[in-house]
């Protein structure tokens, strides 16, 4: 079976993120890839790997001038990745990422579609669904588990209180949780193997879209810093310190005062 | 004021609506809008209970089977929208709320704005949304889109039932999808004590534990305390406690009264879903642990040697 997976490139979790001139993220330093697309990645390995033919593919929408990221993900094991790049998809809205990678998917409809459930940096969480609508496919989101079992997929769909197991018909748009699975590390060999893999980028116009339905529909008002509240008191546990949370919880009645 | 009619989509739990729903209703009609109020699978009930909050009406789509409801829920609202144009449609941040969102922005070809805390009526609604782990509110808006999707994160708002009419009730036929995945089985986690979301304390354990069973350390001191147990996503990935006790960004918003982090570093994903907790104790070895900077009451210490003795105190008064 061919499974895409949808992988993004995202500015480093661990560094202090800001915002630009345009309140958008600041984009300009190293991108990473989104720790979050490696669950998908290794999910779509496995299933091809039981399957026994097929291949896994890739497709992102962002700045290519550095794919480390994606290459990371070809060494895990993915065979090709397309990137679609475009200065006039800078701010784009989730919606507008959707139609770019719909336009790409379409090309060659897969057998699944793998995304995570949200990204680290935008966390919309709605774009794999809408990628969905857009390709006329189910989607299986917050699975924990994903199978395939004679044509159909199977997943284990997280909920407030435990989780359905849901199926439908392939092909479909399927979102994985992280810690679903364990990503496995990229060896010496598919290192250099990833280096040889073909990275396509391509433009807007390359796609046939029509730039005119890209414009961002949505504009940021104002950035506020929000009110932060005041730390308050902190004391190191010289063994009272049990004694001492019971008497926070006295103060701020939780606890009914003692006799004493 | 510039909104003046309102949708809300209200999301069935167990032959109510859920607590989001309700928040999303009364903040509409407090907004000064005319509320309509859009729901399936529910009881009869619910057009009480939607009324109490402040809508008018009501469009029950009834029973949609055993399917995920996403694309039929989106498609419904999508051909009720060719009739009318409200300003906004409300959606609870849930997983099924976020599906529809997704599904409806793409019917509509209108962007969503997501993890909103906060609505304000502008010139035209405007929404409020933390971004970096709250340091920073982020004021945004759709152009040109009527009418505006937003995804509201849960407790942003509150419930309040000073509504008294009971909403008109008109039942609307579902508009089908071949698109649909079929929930074969359900499966449900025990629990006990306050629902999470409900609980007047909140008592969490991370990483810091150590290990899987040190977590029914949390668990005696949520119960001595009336509370419910929840968890970092650390905890919950690692396999020692289920999604369902998961607090942040990715998991439940919680705002109880007490909230106690026990080793828990205090990731801005974290704190996204407790810092609306009226008093914060945290339980931390590292002096210098993000969650201290939010803390009423910080004890730097080890979680094996203080959550003991603080259970043994309790013990002791009960
Ligand atoms: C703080 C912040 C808030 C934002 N709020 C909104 C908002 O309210 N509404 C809105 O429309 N946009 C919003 N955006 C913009 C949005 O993040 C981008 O449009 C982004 O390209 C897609 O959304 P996401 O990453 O949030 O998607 P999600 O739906 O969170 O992404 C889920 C998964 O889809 C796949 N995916 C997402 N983007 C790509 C990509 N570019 N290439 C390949 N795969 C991808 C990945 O597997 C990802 O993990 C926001 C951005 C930021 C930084
Ligand atoms: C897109 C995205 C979404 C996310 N959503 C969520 C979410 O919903 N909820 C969430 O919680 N996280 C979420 N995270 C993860 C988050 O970034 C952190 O990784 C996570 O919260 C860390 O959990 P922790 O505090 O238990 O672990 P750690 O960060 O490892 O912290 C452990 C803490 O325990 C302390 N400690 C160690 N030993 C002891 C001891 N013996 N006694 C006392 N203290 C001790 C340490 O000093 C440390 O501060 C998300 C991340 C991403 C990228």
């Amino acid at each position: 079976m061919n499974v895409v997976v949808c992988v993004k490139q995202i500015p480093d979790p661990a560094a202090t993120p800001s915002l630009d001139a345009e309140h958008r993220l600041d984009r300009s330093g190293k991108l990473i890839l989104d720790e979050a697309d490696t669950y998908g990645v290794e999910v779509a390995l496995r299933l091809v790997e039981a399957s026994g033919d097929g291949e896994v593919s890739l497709v992102s929408m962002g700045d290519a001038t550095d794919v480390t990221g994606i290459r990371s993900a070809l060494a895990m094991g993915a065979m090709r990745a397309t990137v679609v790049s475009d200065p006039l998809l800078k701010g784009a809205d989730a919606l507008t990422t959707a139609k770019v990678l719909a336009a790409v998917i379409s090309r060659d409809v897969p057998d699944l579609v793998l995304a995570a459930t949200e990204s680290s940096d935008g966390y919309t969480g709605t774009l794999p669904v809408q990628l969905a609508e857009l390709l006329g496919l189910p989607a299986l989101t917050f699975a924990t588990s994903v199978a395939v079992e004679s044509g159909d997929v199977v997943v284990h769909r997280q909920t407030e209180l435990g989780y359905d197991e849901v199926v439908a018909a392939l092909p479909a748009v399927v979102t994985v949780t992280a810690g679903v699975v364990e990503p496995r590390y990229a060896t010496f060999k598919g290192i250099m193997a990833a280096k040889s893999r073909t990275v396509e980028v391509l433009s807007v116009a390359d796609l046939g879209l029509d730039a005119s339905a890209l414009v961002p529909r949505q504009e940021v008002v104002s950035v506020e810093l929000a009110a932060t509240k005041n730390a308050g008191e902190k004391y190191v546990d010289d063994g009272e310190g049990a004694a001492r949370i019971v008497a926070f919880l006295e103060r701020i009645k939780i606890l009914a005062g003692s006799a004493s | 004021m510039s909104v003046s009619n309102l949708w809300v989509l209200a999301e069935p739990a167990r032959g109510d609506v859920t607590t989001t729903s309700k928040e999303l209703i009364s903040e509409a009609r407090r907004l000064g809008a005319t509320v309509t109020a859009i729901t399936w699978g529910a009881n009869d009930d619910v057009a009480r209970v939607v009324g109490s909050y402040g809508a008018s009406r009501l469009w029950d789509l009834g029973d949609l089977g055993a399917i995920l409801p996403a694309s039929v829920v989106a498609n419904t609202v999508a051909s009720l929208l060719e009739g009318e144009t409200p300003d906004a449609v409300l959606i609870p941040a849930s997983n099924d709320g976020r599906d529809i969102a997704g599904r409806l922005s793409a019917r509509l070809d209108t962007p969503v704005l997501t993890n909103v805390t906060g609505l304000r009526d502008g010139a035209t609604l405007e929404s409020e949304h933390p971004i970096f782990g709250g340091t920073h509110t982020v004021l945004a808006r759709l152009r040109d889109s009527a009418p505006g999707l937003f995804v509201v994160r849960a407790k942003s708002f509150s419930a309040t039932p000073d509504g008294v009419d009971v909403a008109l009730r008109e039942s609307v036929t579902p508009v089908t999808s071949s698109r649909t995945a079929t929930i074969r089985s359900s499966h449900v986690e025990e629990r006990n004590g306050p629902a999470l979301e409900d609980a007047k304390v909140v008592v969490s354990g991370g990483r810091g534990l150590g290990d899987a069973s040190s977590y029914a350390l949390v668990e005696e001191l949520a119960r001595l305390l009336d509370g419910a147990p929840g968890a970092s996503r650390a905890i919950v990935d690692a396999g020692w406690v289920p999604y369902s006790h998961q607090v942040g960004q990715t998991g439940k918003t919680v705002k109880p009264d007490l909230y106690v982090a026990c080793g828990i570093s205090g990731a801005t994903q974290h704190m996204v879903g407790m810092k609306g907790a009226a008093n914060v104790i945290a339980i931390n070895k590292d002096p210098d642990a993000p969650i201290f900077a939010i803390s009423d009451f910080g004890v730097v210490g080890d979680v094996q040697r203080v959550l003991p003795a603080l259970i043994e105190l309790l013990k002791a008064r009960a």
